[in-house]
């Protein structure tokens, strides 16, 4: 067939549409490789490396994420040489940032049998959280630098381009320019950002403040789904309910109005619903 | 005599290095009219015939990357010198570009008919600033000779601005295209989607030199040097314990021993004059015992056999009263200085390795140093990180080397 592949996925022949990656690949033979950075609506960044495989002729190992599978490539996804990389990931990451409630993260080191301890002891990316206004929270002692954020708010979603790396190695971080705090940057608050976030550094304010007061409890979450009912796009939205009030809203990744992304009023502008005022 | 000058400007050559007079010297006036002449299948052909390999560091096959970027599908491509030289112990290119500006230009310019570029970038090291002035007149040269220009290929110099990063190819295009020099995924390979996600040809300044002499000469003359692998003559630069420290250009298959003791080359080992390593190919490179010096020679399958390779051509030279232990916790300094910070096992991973270099760590965690460095060799985005750990790898593959001083 013209518009097909077909490779070698561990040992597993597996015939994929062209254009597919190989982690994309990996997941439809049941072999499925973990991933930090990779999001399903945003443009792979390549820069966690947990998702790397080993490609027959390949110096190196490459990113599943964003490598298209070729004709008769041989991948292994559990070499000794994967499973080392993907190991020393996860303990780099955790001998570095907070993964309190990174669950991929977790994920990874558990998978892995990652030891939390083999590279820790030295610098970490420890930092005061900044609460700068009354929207979301930059937690950045849980940041991994997996770039989700810069591109939702880059030309993968929102197209603000108020954050992005600055700094080089270790000392490289998000930032909204020259170290401002958020109200002085380009921030529109449309929380796309919150919303691609893997590990919490960037959070609701809500639910930052919950978690503060160890008052958040998954358990006790219901959603709802609803349409936003600011204009006429028609965007649905996840109502996530505690305690009967409104803590966060999301869009589901998969719907074709949002793809998950949602402006400051869809995103945080909750609280009327609850309003005991008259209108 | 092992002192070759071919690359290099013979010792009596008397014109400046950016005059007319200097192009007829060099032949390289012949060169451009012989090869601008030709199809450009025929240039290629010729390139590829000629066995030059890319003298950056990577000896990738020049007549391949030529072909590729050829073929490439798109009506706009650039050409692109690589002149941001900042490999440690590495200086070749600004003694080139300073004592022979032209061979390199000339390089390009042919470089660009033949893959059918007609814009041309030279992106040079922001620290070179008095190299980047005699390039912009070399350059003004090749315009009043027509090479240059509307009807030939225009050449734009862009400085870098001090990162290590930034010459790596896909991180210098970023660098051009007034982005941050994060290097990018492969494939693409420029060759198909390299600057302005145009087919790109980038070449090491020595590369293009290399090309310019085997126009200005003829394929029996180009291949007269160099052994069965790799044909031709190579910069290195030779620093640190040496008493004739410099550039010199020799052919390939040199012995490394007559490298250093040769009178006419290092003139042998200085400081306490016994030879305790060799750095070879810069902060990226392998350490080399003095027994492998001894028995090795200046090519490819020789040095590879041990693991180590050529690289940029930087041998730096250690007596044995250095501690390499600090050596190479300056080396960790500097990778985790230049690290760019976009993937997880270089961020993360030259920071860790600097951190048990300055503990005092190199021989009592050598299990996790292994695997950490593995990791990076595997899993980095860009030659960077995967080379990062090369030169502690080496050097815990050499116990040897431990116990001197």
């Amino acid at each position: 067939m013209e518009n097909t592949v077909t490779l070698t996925i561990d040992g597993e022949s597996v015939t994929v549409a062209q254009g597919t990656t190989l982690r994309a690949a990996c997941e439809e033979v049941q072999h499925p490789v973990p991933t930090l950075c990779w999001h399903e609506n945003l443009t792979a960044a390549n820069a966690c490396r947990a998702c790397v495989v080993e490609v027959k002729g390949s110096r190196t190992l490459v990113a599943s994420c964003s490598r298209i599978a070729e004709a008769g490539m041989e991948v292994q996804t559990a070499s000794e040489r994967v499973l080392n990389s993907r190991k020393v990931v996860a303990e780099l990451l955790l001998s570095t940032s907070d993964a309190s409630i990174a669950p991929d993260l977790q994920s990874l080191a558990a998978i892995s049998s990652a030891d939390a301890e083999r590279f820790s002891g030295g610098n970490t990316w420890a930092q005061p959280v900044r609460e700068d206004n009354n929207l979301y929270v930059r937690d950045l002692a849980k940041c991994i630098l997996c770039y989700r954020c810069v591109e939702a708010c880059g030309d993968d979603a929102q197209n603000t381009f108020a954050i992005a790396v600055a700094g080089r190695g270790f000392n490289a971080h998000i930032d909204a320019g020259f170290g401002r705090d958020l109200p002085e940057s380009d921030c529109v608050y449309c929380g796309n950002c919150v919303a691609v976030c893997p590990t919490g550094a960037l959070i609701g304010k809500r639910e930052f403040d919950l978690r503060a007061r160890g008052e958040w409890d998954e358990d006790k979450i219901t959603t709802t789904p609803t349409v936003c009912s600011f204009c006429g796009v028609g965007c649905e939205l996840d109502l996530h309910v505690m305690d009967n009030q409104i803590i966060k809203v999301t869009s589901p990744l998969d719907h074709p109005v949002t793809h998950g992304m949602l402006c400051v009023k869809g995103r945080f502008g909750y609280e009327f619903a609850q309003s005991e005022e008259p209108v | 005599m092992n002192e070759v000058r071919r690359l290099l400007p013979g010792k009596q050559t008397s014109s400046s290095p950016i005059s007319k007079e200097r192009l007829v010297e060099r032949g390289f006036d012949r060169a451009l009219d012989y090869a601008l002449a030709l199809e450009p299948e025929e240039i290629i052909s010729t390139v590829t015939k000629s066995g030059i390999k890319g003298r950056g560091g990577a000896a990738f096959p020049t007549g391949v990357k030529w072909s590729s970027v050829s073929k490439a599908e798109g009506s706009v491509k650039y050409v692109v010198m690589n002149a941001d030289e900042s490999e440690l112990g590495t200086f070749k290119d600004r003694v080139l570009l300073e004592e022979d500006p032209l061979g390199a230009l000339v390089g390009l310019v042919i470089g660009a008919h033949a893959v059918g570029a007609k814009k041309a970038y030279c992106y040079i090291r922001g620290e070179y600033r008095e190299v980047e002035q005699t390039l912009a007149r070399a350059i003004e040269t090749l315009r009043h000779g027509g090479w240059v220009g509307p009807h030939g290929v225009e050449i734009e110099i862009r400085r870098g601005a001090g990162a290590y990063i930034a010459g790596e190819e896909t991180a210098l295009f970023n660098s051009i295209e007034g982005k941050r020099p994060e290097p990018r995924v492969k494939p693409p390979f420029p060759t198909t989607k390299g600057l302005w996600a145009s087919p790109t040809l980038i070449q090491n300044v020595e590369t293009l030199a290399n090309v310019a002499i085997l126009f200005a000469h003829d394929l029996h003359w180009f291949t007269a040097y160099g052994t069965q692998d790799t044909v031709g003559t190579k910069l290195v630069g030779l620093s640190g314990h040496i008493r004739r420290p410099g550039v010199y250009e020799v052919p390939f298959g040199t012995p490394m021993q007559e490298i250093l003791d040769a009178p006419e080359l290092g003139g042998t080992v200085s400081g306490s004059g016994r030879l305790g390593a060799v750095l070879l190919g810069g902060a990226a490179g392998t350490f080399l015992t003095p027994q492998e010096v001894k028995n090795t020679v200046l090519d490819y399958p020789s040095l590879g056999a041990i693991g180590a390779s050529i690289g940029s051509g930087a041998i730096m030279v250690f007596d044995d009263t250095v501690n390499l232990e600090w050596v190479v916790t300056k080396l960790a300094r500097f990778f985790a200085e230049e690290s760019c910070g976009q993937c997880v096992p270089c961020r993360i991973g030259t920071k860790r390795i600097l951190e048990m270099m300055e503990t005092g760590e190199l021989w009592t965690r050598t299990s996790d140093l292994r695997a950490l460095g593995q990791a990076m060799k595997d899993a980095s985005i860009c030659g960077l990180g995967q080379t990062a750990p090369v030169a502690l790898l080496s050097i815990l593959e050499r116990p040897e080397l431990r116990h001197h001083a």
